[in-house]
């Protein structure tokens, strides 16, 4: 990124929206690739300002896309003051945090105009399963418009303001969203003797079920 | 806004669609509602569009995705990075060889891995070729979505095959390459194979100029192609357009000259860009840009270096990348074919993300078509050159 | 039109353009790097000269997981470097070569057999050990550098073994 880094696009986003969240994301790896998470509430406004501002002009959403992200447990160790028996002990101790799990929907922007970017902006969820409701980007981005689909489907995550939200590449009767971590996929399998274990003993359960299956192949 | 109703299909009647537009459509009139495909020979592969015709014309096309989707990217988050590399072939399989390169480079990125100066140059080369290879095969097919049967495609797979032979001679297969490892490539090149691209690249523009006089002052072309399908570029870039069919509306946007990934800054060559941006210049443009690349190839033929073509540090196999994230691009023959990685440190992407350019352009094949007749609707998919592995994956 | 009369007249009078390849009676010329499905090299005898230690890695490595391995044991139940059962499933095979990248004594390689069409979808497409291993010369004479190139490897892997040997009878 060319002279703007995305703390400064971060400081600009809070100047001109107002009370707009915005939080920087520190990238670890070597990419350097840092982003930038705006709060749902106002980020349409967002956008459109990253779209409209005559010097960031972000008029061009590359890549959309949904993360999902379970429930885990981080373990940190941290050192750490103790009383023990009245006396006072530092000793280093494991601390457990529990992150709640959310979906992120996540939009690689660059300018055509200025040539630069890309500016990763990240959106979350309130959890995973009853409060998955993010603005749609699509107003601002006409090119979001079936990868948003496309993370519907696969994630889940309802885009409030899409003008045709729709199952993409699953068909529409489909109960679940196959890219979750937590996705069991299907084991009606036609039979085939392939040595997939996991596969071939998931296909004969199913088909011992309904008793047309093909038997043991041995 | 428009809730997503529970059943999913599109409200019945077009003229309640918010992006509804037509040139003079009667709302009181008939439609009939026809879907194209999803096998039909002129839609690529199974691809199907639901249109709704007011007499000829186009009032509403809704296309409908997923037969052949495999959910590539969940294999990919199932397999170790090495094993998603023969699996990227099968995204775009004209294209094995950039797709390759841009989930390599995006590795790459995330692992912090450099190439060596003559991987650099096989890379730009096989890539380029690529570009030939999918330009060439896309007039082809584009003369058969017009009704020329036949002769053109021949042509054209006559020269693909020439390259194609390069490549099997190379990678071992003529369209599932493989080839490409993070830090380098996976072998040298044969003995012999550089005089052998070099006689291919010769004989290019003889072919070129024959399609062209073939293709370019034909009276059908130019009566199925001007003034059809027009896109204005303000609309291109909002709707994330890449690719040729981005630069025939007359925007300057190349990847490779803006990102100069690889060694792209080395060679002096053009961007082609249309004025009109008519399914005549997004037809015309592939031409320009194969001689672009023949710019860009005979030079890296001759000035590719001697060396390793493989980085001895990285590593292919129980590759774990820092934790951190990455999106790398290349400029895909179709477009922009990004890949996005997240890594948590263990051997198996978190995330693994294709942006796929065939799927992505398609989303203004709508208002492209809107206003058209029905038989333009084959020509302007043919224009916006998808491959159906790449749309689904 | 023109165009199309030069092409035409040009497929009976100059021998570049008589590209069609009149296949099953003439048999294409395949470059040494063409692959099709994997196969086990062995060194003289097709029993006990298998090259594969049954280390599995192909196994694990395989994109698709088409590769299924049993380790031989011997009567006392102890593990033998060998591999019991080796199956391939063809019609899942995808010829990526991965499991050729991966293998540490270079005992799997690519194969250019490509006329492996069955009546029977199942069991025919299944290739075994008994029908995957082949010999080295069979390999020269598909691969010829490549081979040349594998067994100076493993000559000198064999003398520095040898070498090893020697200096610890040396020292005992």
């Amino acid at each position: 990124m060319n002279a703007l880094s995305t703390e400064s696009i971060a400081a600009r986003v809070r100047e001109a929206v107002p009370e707009a969240e915005v939080e920087l994301i520190p990238n670890k790896g070597p990419s350097g690739q840092d982003s930038l998470l705006i709060g749902a509430a106002k980020a349409v406004e967002i956008a459109a300002f990253l779209r409209d501002d005559p010097e960031l002009r972000f008029d061009y959403a590359s890549n959309v896309t949904g993360v999902d992200w379970p429930e885990r447990v981080v373990k940190e160790r941290v050192t750490a003051t103790e009383e023990v028996d009245g006396e006072t002990k530092e000793g280093k101790k494991v601390v457990e945090t529990k992150i709640p799990g959310f979906l992120e929907a996540v939009y690689h922007l660059y300018s055509m105009e200025r040539k630069h970017g890309p500016l990763v902006v990240r959106l979350r969820t309130g959890d995973r399963e009853n409060n998955v409701t993010l603005p749609s980007l699509t107003p601002v981005y006409r090119g979001a418009e079936f990868q948003e689909r496309e993370v519907y489907d696969l994630y889940g995550i309802r885009f409030d303001g899409h003008p045709d939200l729709r199952r993409l590449l699953m068909w529409e009767n489909f109960a679940d969203y196959p890219m979750r971590k937590d996705y069991t996929p299907p084991d009606d399998y036609e039979y085939e003797p392939t040595p997939h274990d996991a596969v071939l003993e998931k296909a004969k359960r199913h088909q011992a079920d309904d008793g047309c299956g093909k038997g043991d192949p041995a | 806004m428009n809730p997503p109703s529970e059943t999913g299909s599109p409200s019945p009647n077009p003229a309640e669609s918010p992006r509804y537009r037509t040139a003079g459509y009667d709302s009181d009139a008939q439609l009939l509602e026809v879907s194209l495909g999803p096998q039909h020979p002129s839609t690529h592969g199974v691809f199907r569009m639901n249109v709704a015709l007011d007499g000829e014309d186009v009032v509403k096309l809704k296309p409908v995705f997923g037969y052949l989707h495999r959910n590539h990217e969940q294999i990919a988050e199932q397999v170790s990075y090495l094993g998603s590399m023969p699996y990227t072939d099968r995204l775009d399989y004209f294209c094995s060889l950039s797709n390759n390169w841009a989930y390599a480079a995006a590795v790459e990125k995330l692992a912090g891995i450099d190439v060596p100066e003559r991987a650099e140059y096989i890379r730009v080369i096989t890539s380029e070729l690529t570009r030939l290879v999918n330009h060439t095969s896309f007039l082809g097919f584009m003369l058969s979505d017009m009704g020329a049967w036949g002769t053109v495609l021949m042509y054209a797979f006559r020269e693909r095959e020439k390259i194609l032979d390069l490549f099997e001679s190379l990678t071992g297969s003529r369209m599932m390459g493989n080839y490409m490892r993070f830090g380098g490539c996976r072998c040298d090149l044969p003995p012999g194979w550089l005089e052998q691209a070099r006689k291919v690249v010769d004989g290019y523009p003889a072919f070129l100029d024959e399609m062209e006089s073939l293709i370019a002052t034909n009276e059908i072309v130019i009566s199925r192609t001007q003034r059809i399908g027009r896109l204005p570029a303000d609309k291109a870039v909002n709707g994330s357009m890449t690719g040729p069919c981005l630069r025939a509306s007359g925007v300057n946007y190349d990847i490779r000259k803006v990102d100069r990934y690889g060694i792209y800054d080395r060679f002096e060559f053009r961007v082609p860009l249309g004025d009109h941006g008519d399914c005549y210049d997004r037809l015309m443009i592939r031409f320009l840009e194969m001689r672009e690349t023949l710019k860009i190839l005979r030079p890296a033929l001759r000035d590719i270096p001697e060396g390793p073509v493989m980085d001895p540090k990285a590593r292919q196999r129980n590759l774990r990348p820092p934790e951190g994230e990455a999106y790398a691009r290349v400029e895909a023959p179709k477009g922009e074919l990004g890949f996005y990685l997240i890594s948590d440190a263990s051997d198996k992407p978190y995330r693994y993300r294709v942006r796929p350019p065939s799927l992505i352009n398609l989303t203004l094949l709508e208002d492209l078509c809107l206003g058209e007749k029905i038989a333009d609707v084959m020509v302007i998919l043919g224009t916006i050159d998808i491959v159906l592995g790449e749309v689904d994956r | 039109m023109g165009i199309t009369a030069k092409n035409f007249i040009a497929s009976y009078t100059k021998p570049e353009s008589l590209i069609t390849e009149e296949y099953p009676e003439e048999k294409p010329k395949l470059p040494e790097n063409n692959r099709n499905f994997p196969f086990l090299v062995f060194d003289d005898d097709p029993d006990a000269g298998l090259r594969c230690v049954s280390c599995k890695i192909c196994e694990r490595e395989c994109p698709p997981q088409c590769i299924y391995i049993v380790q031989e044991r011997d009567e006392n139940g102890r593990p033998v470097k060998q591999p019991k059962v080796f199956d391939i499933d063809i019609s899942v095979c995808m010829s990526c070569q991965i499991c050729v990248e991966v293998c540490p004594f270079d005992a799997i390689k690519m194969d250019q057999e490509y006329e492996l069409s069955s009546l029977d979808r199942f069991d025919p497409l299944i290739h075994d050990r008994q029908r995957l291993s082949k010999s080295n010369e069979y390999y020269h004479s598909i691969h010829p550098a490549e081979a040349a190139a594998v067994d100076a490897v493993l000559a000198e892997k064999a003398a520095r073994k040898a070498g090893n040997k020697k200096a610890a009878d040396n020292e005992s």
